[in-house]
């Protein structure tokens, strides 16, 4: 029945060179692994490592469960009911993304340490001093968990969303009618068929909480990342950071591949359209209080409380040069997100769609390591970046100097060109993640439908791909729009000369410890990345539109 | 003194105007200098602006990590863009070195007014500016007199009261490498396991957290650079003046080698394009106007004794540093962080 699945060889040629070359500096990193280990390993091992794993095993807990819980969970209220705020809540859900978490960080800090405001009025109020009263502390792993699925729940809901949105509806109804309570059809039907939207998700989340150094280092959490830094910066020794960078990336190979192991032969389509209409239930009391009550805790503790903490900061005491130099910065940061973004999705379709064509084990762990960048530490991946750019433009040079006697010089390090590099190897992940889920629900048949209705490759992609996929790239693009805009490692040690963003400038406050001064770019950080969000609610309410002449029409 | 710093000027000036007058500054790259920097100060724009306005030479700047910039460096090999290096402490400009990145610098001006105990023997870098290290007391509670040495912190006396950052920090190793260098292997294992025991609550945020707890009443001791307590006596926040009113500034080690400093150390990239003008900016920083700056705009310590500092920071008074070359702490960095690994400093 399934006609021979070819593809031409250029198509998938491109795609595999792409791939390979968003490959190379993760290869780069790897190449250490070959060469014996140092000492250094075996003194981490001795005296810190072992609480750095310890933590690292904590946090991947903390922080899967609760952006799998906050975020799968909203998704679903806001998808199958209608309760106060439902519809508000739908793109509100998203807007801590716009947060870097280590922003969110250094504000609870600030706000809940002994030294900070709430301690200090809490003491003031009721005469206390240190020792006479119990306060939760902030820095530690459940605090520091708690801050990273604040801010990255949004990965799990926004796929999460975008699938229960697409279930048929006729699913969950049929379990309903065959007597299942709405807890149990949640459990044993919705959440199976999401399943892959949500892992997705929180693969994100947790390649991202694995990877961070910023917020753990300042919550003084010492994790795997910690462990990293320690051997490169601390100790001089690259040699060992590698190899225990590319331990951090086999982990997370390893736990994505225990996941598809465990879902071999589940797949789920969306068949038609037509199922996409399913009329959302009106709660009521106590009900509706708390399905209010679930959404707006996100928002609130993961948005408004800290974003009302920087602005109460920014007015305290804002950056000293806020004004039109600040204009530069934020055209640097927009142009750049907007262009990465461009590119990386244009990959990510490129990679997912020649993954769909082919068979090829190969192909497919090519591109599962071309997406891995986002497993590493930022700076370990931007220093990776910085190889085969070096190695091309001084190849480069010494040949043609060889040859026609002219000196090139560096020709892409240093340059814009080199960050968006740089920004396609962190975050191919991330667009990738989200356009492979939305293939991943396209059942094969459309294709096999389309091409014996004489459509080519190229023709089913444009005619049956891209539109079932408009609204997954979409989510992608604004997901990694908002990613470039925080990105710090690689933009600072990337970048050209003379060439601030927003984040560079935060970064230059906040390692000078100047919280207060640094407020002012973090909210335009939080303000830009608000764009996209409110871009792509127009977009969630489009399709909330669109629920209702669907619910006229009889259900096939 | 006065006489010193005019010769000082007069030799800036002069080699300044060789400069401008060689041949060689015809082209556009000529009149760059591109810099590397892991300094992120504000402060430092103005700095650059003084320097291209008595020079004529632009400056090209990437900040960055300092360990990202050697890596930076370090690929781009011979022909890297970069003229010259900046790191914000010793440890990371001695790794330059002996990575191979930095050239050695030929220049009276520098030998003369960089202290030798802030340079590199071999010339390749040399000190611009300087942060003490010292204990910030809650005056409420410590009196100055109770204070001595850095070795005293851990005596079990002040259990329960000392704050100070991570070792993941460089700060921390390298003041724990200057400790090494006057105490032995032995002897400072046993004397960061008793940092550790003394400590109010875990390693945790930057130097002014740690002074921020000691005002808050978290605990009463706290090591930290003084331009950070600087920075915010100048910010002159509403919300600081109560803190910056209960702190208070001590100098350990007196008595013996002196009190800790690190550096900002600055050299000139081995594949320098513009190495006339690396060497005009690094003189630059040498000039009284320059060398007051850091104190003025940052807060830091001069190298230069003579240069001028604001009142807050006179205020703190005149101390004893510890002679100990910064190569040497700094290279003692690792060996530092090994031993606080295993006496449980976080």
């Amino acid at each position: 029945m399934t006609p021979e699945r070819r593809i031409p060889g250029a198509p998938l040629a491109l795609a595999a060179l792409a791939a390979l070359v968003v490959s190379l500096p993760l290869l780069a990193v790897a190449s250490s692994v070959l060469q014996p280990s140092t000492e250094v390993l075996a003194h981490l091992m001795a005296t810190v490592l072992p609480r750095m794993l310890a933590n690292t095993l904590g946090l991947v807990v903390f922080v899967g469960l609760g952006t799998v819980f906050l975020g799968t969970l909203s998704a679903w209220l806001v998808v199958m009911y209608r309760f106060p705020g439902s519809r508000a809540f739908e793109w509100a859900l998203l807007l801590p993304l716009a947060m870097p978490a280590y922003i969110i960080g250094y504000a609870y800090t600030d706000a809940l340490t002994f030294a900070g405001p709430v301690q200090s009025w809490l003491r003031d109020v009721m005469g206390w001093s240190r020792g006479d009263y119990w306060f939760p502390d902030i820095s530690t792993l459940p605090g520091v968990s708690l801050m990273l699925v604040l801010v990255l729940y949004p990965y799990v809901y926004i796929l999460a969303r975008t699938a229960f949105l697409q279930q048929s509806a006729c699913m969950t109804d049929a379990s309903r009618v065959l007597g299942r309570s709405p807890v149990s059809s949640f459990l044993t039907v919705a959440l199976p068929i999401a399943r892959p939207a949500i892992v997705a998700g929180a693969a994100l989340a947790l390649m991202e909480a694995m990877a961070d150094f910023g917020t753990v280092q300042y919550f003084g959490v010492d994790t795997f990342t910690t462990a990293i830094y320690r051997a490169w910066i601390g100790m001089g020794d690259r040699l060992a950071a590698a190899q225990l960078a590319i331990g951090l990336v086999i982990v997370v190979l390893l736990l994505l591949l225990v996941e598809r192991r465990s879902r071999a032969h589940q797949r789920y389509f969306q068949l038609s359209k037509r199922h996409l209409v399913h009329p959302p239930q009106e709660l009521t009391g106590l009900n509706a209080a708390l399905a209010f009550a679930a959404c707006l805790a996100p928002v609130v503790l993961g948005f408004t409380l800290p974003g009302l903490y920087l602005v109460r900061l920014h007015i305290l005491g804002g950056d000293p040069l806020f004004g039109p130099r600040f204009l530069g910065y934020a055209l640097n940061s927009v142009l750049l997100a907007g262009a990465a973004t461009i590119i990386i999705m244009a990959v990510a379709l490129v990679l997912a769609s020649a993954q769909r064509n082919t068979g090829s084990p190969v192909f497919r762990v090519l591109v599962r390591f071309a997406t891995l960048g986002y497993a590493l530490p930022g700076m370990v991946i931007a220093v990776g970046v910085l190889v085969p750019l070096a190695m091309f433009d001084n190849g480069l040079d010494a040949l043609l100097r060889a040859t026609v006697g002219i000196s090139t010089g560096l020709l892409l390090s240093g340059t814009v060109a080199a960050l968006l590099f740089a920004y396609v190897v962190r975050f191919l992940a991330v667009g990738f993640g989200a356009v492979d889920a939305g293939f991943e629900r396209i059942s094969r048949r459309f294709d096999d439908v389309a091409r014996t209705l004489g459509r080519s490759e190229t023709g089913v992609h444009r005619d049956v791909h891209v539109p079932l996929l408009r609204r997954p790239l979409l989510t992608g693009a604004v997901v990694v729009f908002v990613d470039v805009l925080k990105e710090l490692p690689a933009t600072l040690i990337v970048r050209p000369f003379d060439f601030d963003t927003l984040a560079v400038r935060v970064y230059q406050l906040a390692s000078d410890e100047r919280l207060a001064q640094a407020s002012t770019g973090a909210l335009m950080i939080v303000a830009i990345g608000l764009v996209p969000v409110v871009i792509l609610t127009r977009v969630i309410r489009e399709t909330s539109v669109q629920r209702n002449p669907g619910r006229a029409n009889p259900r096939g | 003194m006065f006489h010193a710093r005019s010769i000082h000027r007069r030799g800036f000036l002069a080699g300044t105007a060789a400069l401008l007058a060689a041949p060689a500054i015809s082209n556009a790259q000529a009149r760059t200098v591109n810099l590397y920097s892991a300094r992120h100060y504000d402060a430092d724009k103005t700095l650059i602006e003084n320097f291209t306005r008595a020079s004529g030479l632009r400056v090209s700047v990437v900040e960055a990590g300092a360990d990202a910039l050697l890596e930076r460096l370090r690929n781009e090999g011979a022909n890297s863009p970069a003229d010259v290096l900046l790191t914000v402490d010793a440890g990371r400009i001695e790794a330059a070195k002996s990575a191979g990145l930095l050239q050695p610098v030929q220049s009276a001006l520098l030998t003369r007014f960089v202290p030798a105990h802030l340079r590199d023997p071999d010339n390749t870098w040399f000190s611009f500016s300087k942060r003490a290290r010292v204990i910030m007391y809650d005056r409420t509670k410590v009196q100055p007199a109770q204070l001595s040495t850095y070795e005293d912190l851990a005596d079990p006396k002040w259990r329960g009261q000392l704050l100070t950052r991570s070792s993941t920090n460089i700060y921390s190793q390298s003041w724990t490498g200057s400790v090494l260098a006057a105490l032995g292997e032995e002897r400072t294992e046993a004397w960061a396991r008793g940092i550790a025991a003394n400590l109010a609550r875990p390693p945790r945020g930057g130097d002014t957290d740690q002074f921020r707890a000691v005002a808050a009443g978290e605990g009463s001791l706290a090591i930290s650079n003084t331009y950070y307590l600087g920075n915010l006596i100048a910010a002159n926040l509403p919300t600081d003046r109560a803190l910056i009113e209960r702190i208070g500034v001590f100098f350990p080690n007196q008595n013996d080698r002196g009190t800790h400093v690190n550096v900002t150390g600055g050299g000139i990239a081995r594949h320098a394009k513009n190495r006339d003008g690396a060497l005009a900016f690094l003189e630059y920083l040498i000039s009284p106007e320059a060398q007051s700056f850091f104190a003025i705009g940052n807060a830091e310590y001069p190298v230069v004794p003579e240069a001028q500092v604001p009142p807050a920071i006179a205020a703190w008074g005149t101390f004893k540093e510890d002679q100990l070359n910064a190569g040497v702490f700094a290279r003692n960095n690792a060996q530092a962080l090994r031993l606080m690994d295993r006496a449980g400093w976080r």
